[in-house]
């Protein structure tokens, strides 16, 4: 868990705010109900989820912190630590794994300087492996964050990373 | 052995039909076919579905087929429809049910042979009725993750062994209202968590073991039971708890083997718990196997103690008592009997005193606690308890809570006010000079300044005369004297009184508005309204304000003091009062009198007795020389501790029977080693009339012996024979003598406690008071004006001292500061600062400060919090080691003679 005295709060004071006008133009107040709307808008402002961040809107708001836990645990799309502007998902697949997408991994992380899990210390990329990502005739496969990209080669990854900022 | 008192749940409407089994059965609409079948004593196996939840449909055992209908059904979801033909246990079901095991067993740790709950493990169960195959499912290992219970002392969390049936994740939000838990991650990797994994402790947690009680496997475990016992070992007993008001009816789950109370359950569907309990009474419990019990008589010598035979002591104590009564007189003698002992053991003390003794000299802590609505009460109504039912909490359209800090004072009501308000069934109103944990889901919170609630009620019925909201056919019907108080209020306007409360106008009068304008409205207060010197006065006014309205004397309408310890409302009911014999029979009531006199073939004095703090008072002043203290311990809990000491110190003999060496053991001649309620029979009174067995589980330690035996053993040392075969025996003659107890027997209450008034035999006992005509006749309005606390702060001592209680301790800490967890959750005192003031003293959050009043000075370290209001302090008053009551003044109501606890006034300073 990051250190509170390192977020920037007003961050989360302006998505709060403006949640709790629209809201009052429903004529109700932010609750529970707007805890999955909530947790990406301040994911879109911190890039992910910081735990400080979100007991103070759990303080503000009266959601319990056990909710927003057993929500962003659930679902893979929200982040608990710094994650990269875009994220790359590398499938490790039986289908993948066959057509050498392990060779592929180790191109990423050669071009990026990062491990498995890891972000790079600019923020761009975040790189993960994951199970079969459903497409696997394009085997082998990655995904940067709704892009998929097939049937690769180590080689053309340097150009493919080199397309986003 | 636990009695079969599980009452059904609903209210009788039309009832359909349907099939189960063959069987045709009743059902009501909206029942689920699993409570169904249950309601009829058909088993359905199920590991997600509790009585008190909302059905979750996770663990999908509890399938049935229902004829014309494909595939199978979760009984646990499905509503019961008419006509439903349902059958729980075909082949095809047990083979689905099989796999549904061996696969849940697949990802657990399945070592029964090591395991606490082995015995009493529905997973265990089901796995052996089912006979499943252990080797079908190749095992999975489950992740560990980080466990948010690690080191702590309360309980613990295992996840190899949990099922995610979500229990105990819905019971925290659901029964409880403090939605601590949550389920983490997804598939294979779901854990029960905290939000971000925070230790237990450090999250939103009240530590009640909810969770633990709902679990169905040992996955969550209470710490300290764990290796004390199999489950399939241990005895369950069932009886009341010993702390607060509430009287939950809870199971010690004792091991015979060793002789201790391992773990403390609960079943669904007992009243009035309905399965719940707090922190204190799932986890105060390990002092009554503490060693430091007193174990044998203590006679003090040369200033020191040492033990003695009980013959020698009995002797030492009957012989003492016999001479000073000779020399001084009957009323040179006094005993203080105890709100946490049983009925029995307070009405044989009482009647030792009336009836050996020869005084009425006999009073008990709720002299400290509820003697104002003892007295208000009784003026406006003719009877000095709570009107209504816990239970009608859960379904009052209004409450009105008023210096009662109900979610830690008495928790499980508190659970049930929470529930009503989530489920939109009640609307709340508090007023509290304090933030608590009721006004955050208040939907208006009075914060007036300590000690002006007089003017806030006299302005909420200003309010509601004004708007013409009063019930004019009921004041008509019911009441007298309604002039006198529209007189009285009418110089008390809302805008008066913002200026005394410190409450804006606008929300006195919405308040008054909500509570006259609801169907039905319940006052609930304790002590924030009694513990004043115009203690009677304040309840008086509440009575006002319900009559003014028409809220009593009927269902969820009414005034209801909460009872502070387990036993207050039977100490006070058995005659453990000075101007009372049992039941409220007045000693000055000649008929009365010769009726006791006869009864008890002894002469009786007619003229009532001393009170508590008049008898400290006599004490000092030599004209009481010999006290008999049953288990109370003045030297914490009465105001003005100082004072106290040097009343104790004068007596000529004093004598104190209690089962640990408290702080006013210390200060006896004589000490005699008592049972605690865990190695005793008999009966409690909880806060709604409801009498309740008190069940023995464990053997006493040492020579500790009843404490109504012992005292019958002091009156036939005195000369004057009394013994009684058991306590049941005692409990006849308490019916026999006490109308309001008439109709109360062991037998009768095996099961389900009874309610009083219950005159007789045939009588199901009284739910509300006052149906139809008040105790009294007419209820009787007292007009009650403002007068300010007696104590007021001033330069020199500017700020205002509130004192209270805390959820994890009891009254004078003699139990609860010996129970590890309690103890570990809360190891001290906090003065409560709010932030501005802290800021001018400059002093820093758990900085030490000293706190100085006219009487005494404690040190103890500030906790700085929004939750009291500028110049107002908190205190609770449960530690010797920086006790409250050093502080607090003996200014006493001239009715009630209740001491001023709430409000005086004291010095703060930084310390270093
Ligand atoms: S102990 Fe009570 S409050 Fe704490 S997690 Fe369990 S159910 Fe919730
Ligand atoms: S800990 Fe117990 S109650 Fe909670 S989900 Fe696991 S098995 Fe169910
Ligand atoms: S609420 Fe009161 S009676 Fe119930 S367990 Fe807690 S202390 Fe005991
Ligand atoms: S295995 Fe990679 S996409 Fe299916
Ligand atoms: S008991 Fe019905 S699904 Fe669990």
């Amino acid at each position: 868990m990051s250190c509170a005295c390192e977020i920037d709060m007003s961050l989360a004071g302006g998505v709060l705010d403006s949640m709790e006008e629209k809201r009052r133009g429903e004529g109700r107040s932010v609750t529970t109900q707007d805890l999955i709307p909530l947790l990406q808008e301040v994911q879109a402002a911190y890039g992910y989820l910081p735990p400080p961040v979100l007991v103070w809107i759990s303080e503000q708001t009266g959601i319990p912190t056990s909710r927003m836990y057993g929500v962003i645990t659930f679902y893979s799309q929200f982040y608990l630590e710094p994650h990269g502007r875009h994220t790359i998902r590398c499938c490790q697949g039986t289908a993948c794994h066959v057509k050498g997408s392990k060779r592929i991994g180790e191109a990423i992380k050669q071009e990026l300087d990062i491990e498995e899990g890891g972000t790079t210390d600019d923020m761009r990329y975040t790189f993960e492996a994951v199970a079969c990502l459903g497409t696997c005739f394009l085997a082998p496969v990655i995904m940067i964050d709704n892009d998929y990209y097939g049937q690769l080669t180590s080689n053309k990854i340097p150009a493919i990373l080199a397309s986003y900022d | 052995m636990i009695p079969a008192n599980e009452v059904r749940r609903g209210k009788n409407v039309d009832t359909i039909t349907l099939t189960i089994d063959g069987s045709e059965l009743n059902a009501e609409p909206g029942q689920t076919i699993i409570q169904v079948a249950e309601a009829n004593g058909i088993e359905i196996p199920r590991l997600c579905h509790d009585p008190r939840l909302t059905p979750t449909g996770a663990c999908r055992l509890c399938l049935v087929e229902i004829e014309g209908q494909r595939g199978l059904h979760t009984a646990c979801t499905r509503v019961a429809e008419p006509g439903m033909d349902v059958r729980t246990s075909t082949n095809e079901i047990r083979e689905t049910r099989k796999t549904i095991i061996e696969l849940l067993l697949s990802e657990h740790d399945p070592r029964c042979t090591t395991c606490d709950k082995d015995g009493d493990c529905l997973l265990q169960d089901y796995a052996y009725e089912y006979q499943i195959d252990e080797t079908r499912f190749p095992s999975i290992p489950t992740h560990a993750g980080a466990n948010y219970t690690a080191g702590n002392s309360a309980m613990r969390y295992d996840a190899a062994k949990c099922v995610r049936c979500m229990r105990c994740v819905k019971i925290c939000a659901e029964v409880q209202g403090v939605e601590a838990l949550t389920l983490r991650d997804r598939a294979g990797s779901v854990a029960v968590t905290t939000g971000f994994d925070t230790p237990l402790y450090d999250s939103p947690c009240e530590v009640c073991g909810q969770c633990v009680s709902a679990c169905p496997t040992a996955a969550l475990y209470e710490t300290a039971a764990a290796g004390q016992g199999k489950a399939k070992d241990l005895v369950k007993t069932r009886t009341t708890c010993p702390y607060c008001g509430v009287g939950c009816q809870l199971d010690l789950n004792v091991n015979v083997a060793t002789g201790r109370i391992v773990r403390v359950t609960s079943s669904p569907g007992v009243v009035p718990n309905d399965g719940n309990a707090c922190v204190k009474g799932r986890f105060g419990m390990d002092f009554v196997g503490k060693e430091d019990r007193l174990t044998q008589p203590l006679i003090k010598e040369d200033g020191a103690f040492r033990t003695a035979t009980w013959d020698e002591a009995l002797d030492l104590v009957a012989t003492r008592f016999t001479e000073m009564k000779k020399q001084h007189g009957p009323d040179a003698l006094a005993g203080l009997s105890s709100a946490k002992t049983t009925n029995e053991d307070n009405y044989v003390m009482q009647k030792l005193v009336r009836a050996v003794f020869g005084t009425n000299n006999v009073d008990h802590c709720a002299r400290l606690c509820h003697a104002s609505t003892v007295a208000g009460l009784a003026r406006a109504f003719g009877s000095g308890a709570m009107t209504n039912s816990i239970e009608e909490l859960r379904r009052t359209p209004l409450v009105f809570v008023i210096g009662s800090n109900t979610t830690e004072c008495h928790p499980v009501i508190g659970i049930l006010i929470r529930q009503a308000v989530a489920a939109g069934d009640t609307t709340l109103v508090v007023a509290d000079p304090r933030k608590i944990s009721l006004t955050d889901i208040a939907c208006c919170h009075l914060r007036h300044r300590p000690g002006t609630d007089v003017t806030l009620i006299n302005a909420m019925i200003h309010a509601i005369i004004e708007e013409g909201l009063e019930d004019k056919a009921f004041i008509e019907e019911r009441t007298e004297d309604f002039e006198a108080v529209r007189e009285a209020v009418a110089e008390c306007s809302p805008e008066e009184a913002a200026k005394i409360t410190g409450v804006d106008a606008d929300d006195i009068r919405r308040a008054a508005c909500l509570y006259a304008q609801a169907p039905s409205a319940s006052i609930v207060y304790s002590m924030g309204i009694t513990q004043h010197s115009t203690g009677t006065d304040n309840v008086l006014s509440l009575a006002n304000l319900a009559m003014v309205t028409g809220n009593v004397g009927k269902e969820c309408a009414g005034v209801n003091p909460l009872r502070g310890q387990n036993n207050v409302q039977g100490a006070c009911d058995l005659g453990a009062l000075p101007n009372v014999y049992s039941g409220y029979q007045k000693v000055d009531d000649p008929d009365i009198h010769a009726k006791f006199e006869k009864a008890w073939n002894a002469k009786l004095d007619d003229k009532a007795g001393l009170t508590v703090v008049e008898i400290m008072n006599a004490a000092a002043q030599k004209q009481v020389r010999g006290l008999y203290i049953m288990g109370e311990n003045p030297m914490i809990s009465d105001p003005d501790i100082n004072h106290v000491r040097e009343a104790l110190e004068a007596l000529d003999f004093l004598v104190v029977q209690d089962i640990f060496l408290t702080e006013t053991a210390e200060l006896a001649d004589v000490v005699l080693p008592a049972r605690s309620f865990a190695e005793k029979d008999g009966t409690f009174t909880n806060t709604e009339r409801r009498v309740q067995r008190v069940r023995q589980a464990v053997a006493p330690p040492g020579d500790a012996r009843d404490d109504w035996s012992i005292v019958c053993d002091v009156a036939t040392r005195m000369g004057y024979a009394m013994s009684y075969k058991d306590a049941s025996a005692i409990q006849d003659e308490i019916a026999a003598l006490t109308p309001i107890y008439g109709g109360i027997t062991y037998d009768r209450i095996a099961d389900v406690g009874l309610q009083w008034p219950c005159p007789d035999s045939g009588h199901p006992g009284t739910q509300f008071l006052h149906e139809g005509a008040f105790k009294r006749g007419k209820g009787k309005f007292h007009p009650v004006r403002f007068l300010p606390p007696k104590e007021m702060p001033d330069d020199e001592y500017p700020f205002v001292l509130t004192t209270g209680r805390l959820l994890q301790h009891w009254h004078t800490g003699t139990m609860t500061r010996r129970c590890e967890v309690l103890d570990d959750l809360v190891p001290h005192g906090t003065l409560e600062l709010n932030p501005a003031d802290a800021e001018k003293l400059d002093v820093a959050p758990g900085s030490t400060v000293s706190v100085r009043s006219r009487r005494g000075r404690i040190t103890l370290p500030a906790n700085v919090t929004e939750r009291v209001g500028p110049g107002t302090v908190f205190l609770t008053f449960h530690f010797k080691e920086h006790p409250a009551n050093a502080l607090t003044i003996a200014a006493l109501d001239p009715i009630a003679k209740i001491p001023e606890f709430k409000v005086c006034a004291v010095r703060i300073e930084k310390v270093g």
